[in-house]
């Protein structure tokens, strides 16, 4: 195989944030105390970043939140400017960070297109030759001329994601966009990115979703606390990620500061009939999932959720429940047992429950452990993913009922 | 497909900047969002573009009517009314164009924040809008002009200076306001009081000769003075007494012009030093 070019370089890359412990927001406080805005609190979010990404290569960033991941990708977007360090690109770079940004709820869809266009670097005249295709492809032929105030939210949706796929570019950046939208929608990033893998565009995802890296990235980096922890293939950098995240919510005292370790997992494990544990349930049997948590301490509220996955890392449903809420929060030390009865109309196969606590109603996960329990599923006639409970019925006319009924 | 395009060069990335991105995109977004902002103004509202002449004009007919018969300031001299509206309008063009874009940046966080954006561009856009309202007035001012029995001159000709002048003072005026906003919230506050008291600073209301001598000079620091009094030479009154005429001599020109190039100096400046971290303040 031959050795692509590089696409992205850099080098060093330092990027530190000046957190001011006293915000000087207006002429005022800054005459009355003039020293007040030497408070700053130095937060080194980047600290030595250097990687390459080859052309045509889909690139995986993974790190938690508060890693630098962020940073990083804004950095690369010249949305930021770092300190120290440098980054090379050969070609044009779209970053899309969040759907739809720059969108004028005045202007209508045509407008907005073009504007938007520009915006990633098109010509004036490049994006009103795009127009068509753009505004095909989100289906919105007959509302080109509205207002987008006058959109749905699902329109919005599709002409976002429409123009980000017209823009073109050699390199792009994406953020997490996959996670928006509903299930059908995240079907059509899904088959757009896989073309624009096909393609042969270069890709850089930053993410924090370990089954996106591993179904679409060809390399990935690992990157916690401002540091690249590895760089390698998704499969191991997946490992050491989850590695990482059960260490920080696990058992020792070291992790004690983040807000990560304040639930930690004792233990998962599918129970059967008699308590014990099992590796196999029959396909019809309930499936007795059991997980204990532990409380390090006074959390307000928990959302408890499960996600299944098959073998082939197809999630097949996703489960869960709120623990304790604001009015009743859950004490410090506190063991809590979750027990999941869950019907099995699964097909025989393999299958993985990926466990994740977070703060009740926010999006601040406590918790993820990938793969905290698998087992096998065996038996039943079910072909494909599960066996849906379902009625047939079958109605066959007696041939001359002329009038109406023939159905079938 | 991959290896159709030639290989572009492998090129350093040196993050956000006032102009980053390239002169031509620059051009391109800068020139996009006025006119469709203006386009929105214009076809936006049911009067549409007639709101944007009836601020100046309503403003006009009081002071007409304030400064002709109440304190027939204006009533002795001839073309007074003339004057009064082509300042008028002229001023409401730098007015807009400045407090519109102090809080421009601000505004604009989504694009600021998650694009690749030229900064620059979004206060410039504010101050091109309004040019293009102000050269839409002045169609009207125009017609006034004529209807008044101003007769045209050939110096109208030289009308483009005072009002290149004016838009590149207030363009620069708008990039330091909306960089400043970002850190100083009462920029907004301080820069209405501001554009009030350089409304009375500038030859609109009076002509510069009812002024007592001594405290035209001051009025005359202001860079506003010399345009408006120039544009009023060129334009209505050949006899009037031009800019130089009335601080005695083209040095007397000079704080005006200093206090001028200072401005767009460190406007260019404070925009050029805070445009990369603009997306941080935010």
């Amino acid at each position: 195989m031959p050795v692509a070019a590089t696409a992205i370089e850099v080098e060093g890359l330092r990027k530190s944030f000046r957190i001011p412990t006293h915000r000087v927001d207006s002429l005022k406080e800054r005459l009355v105390r003039p020293f007040a805005a030497r408070d700053y609190r130095e937060l080194r979010a980047l600290d030595g970043i250097s990687f390459d990404v080859r052309q045509g290569e889909f690139f995986g960033i993974v790190g938690r939140n508060g890693s630098g991941k962020s940073t990083l990708l804004k950095l690369l977007a010249s949305i930021y400017r770092a300190d120290a360090g440098s980054i090379r690109m050969r070609g044009r770079l779209a970053p899309f960070i969040e759907l739809g940004v720059g969108f004028n709820a005045e202007l209508t869809a045509r407008e907005n297109v073009v504007l938007n266009g520009v915006m990633m670097g098109l010509t004036p005249n490049e994006t009103r030759n795009r127009l068509d295709a753009v505004i095909a492809f989100a289906e919105l032929e007959e509302f080109i001329d509205l207002k987008l105030k006058n959109y749905s939210s699902g329109m919005l949706v599709r002409l976002a994601f429409s123009v980000m796929l017209e823009a073109d570019a050699d390199i792009l950046l994406i953020d997490e966009v996959l996670a928006v939208g509903d299930a059908a929608f995240q079907q059509k990033c899904a088959d757009a990115f896989r073309e624009m893998k096909a393609q042969g565009k270069t890709i850089i995802l930053v993410t924090h979703e370990m089954g996106t890296v591993e179904d679409y990235c060809h390399r990935a980096m690992l990157i916690d606390d401002g540091h690249i922890q590895h760089v390698g293939e998704p499969d191991e950098v997946g490992r050491r990620y989850l590695r990482m995240n059960f260490e920080r919510s696990g058992g020792d005292a070291s992790g004690g500061v983040e807000g990560d370790s304040d639930i930690r997992m004792l233990d998962a494990r599918i129970e059967d009939a008699a308590g014990g544990r099992a590796a196999s349930v029959e396909h019809g049997e309930t499936i007795r999932l059991r997980v204990e948590l532990e409380s390090k301490r006074e959390v307000a509220g928990l959302d408890v959720g499960f996600i299944v996955t098959n073998a082939d890392g197809i999630g097949v449903s996703q489960l869960g429940t709120t623990v304790g809420g604001k009015d009743e929060p859950v004490g410090a030390g506190r063991h809590i047992g979750v027990s999941v009865d869950i019907e099995n109309p699964l097909a025989a196969g393999r299958y993985f429950i990926h466990c994740g606590v977070s703060r009740a109603m926010t999006p601040d996960v406590l918790l993820y452990v990938h793969n905290c329990v698998d087992f096998v599923v065996f038996g039943g006639e079910a072909r494909g993913l599960v066996e849906l409970e379902h009625e047939i019925e079958v109605v066959i006319g007696d041939g001359e009922g002329s009038d109406g009924g023939g159905s079938l | 497909m991959n290896a159709s395009p030639p290989n572009p060069e492998l090129r350093e990335v040196h993050g956000p900047s006032a102009l980053g991105g390239g002169r031509r995109r620059f051009v391109d977004l800068l020139w996009l969002m006025s006119v469709t902002e203006f386009k929105r103004v214009y076809f936006g509202t049911v009067l549409g573009y007639v709101w944007s002449l009836v601020r100046p004009l309503m403003l006009f007919a009081v002071l007409l009517f304030v400064f002709t018969k109440v304190f027939k300031v204006g009533s002795n001299l001839p073309y007074y009314p003339v004057l009064l509206l082509t300042g008028i309008v002229l001023y409401t063009f730098f007015q807009e164009a400045t407090t519109n874009s102090v809080s421009s940046v601000v505004a604009q966080e989504g694009v600021v924040r998650k694009t690749q954006f030229p900064r620059l561009v979004i206060p410039l856009a504010v101050a091109l809008t309004a040019a293009f309202n102000l050269s839409l007035n002045l169609v009207v001012v125009l017609g006034f002009v004529l209807a008044w029995g101003v007769e045209p001159s050939w110096s109208w000709l030289l009308l483009p200076i005072p009002f290149a002048l004016t838009f590149v003072y207030a363009a620069a005026i708008s990039m330091a306001l909306s960089v400043l906003y970002v850190r100083f919230r009462d920029v907004l506050i301080i820069w209405t009081v501001a554009a009030q008291v350089l409304f009375y600073a500038t030859p609109i209301l009076y002509p510069v000769e009812a002024v007592p001598e001594t405290y035209q000079h001051l009025i005359f620091l202001n860079p506003l003075a010399p345009i408006f009094e120039q544009v009023r030479v060129w334009a209505i009154e050949p006899g009037a007494p031009s800019a130089i005429d009335v601080v005695g001599g083209a040095a007397g020109l000079l704080p005006a012009a200093v206090i001028y190039v200072g401005v767009c100096i460190f406007a260019v400046w404070i925009f050029n030093r805070d445009a990369p971290r603009i997306a941080e303040e935010l």
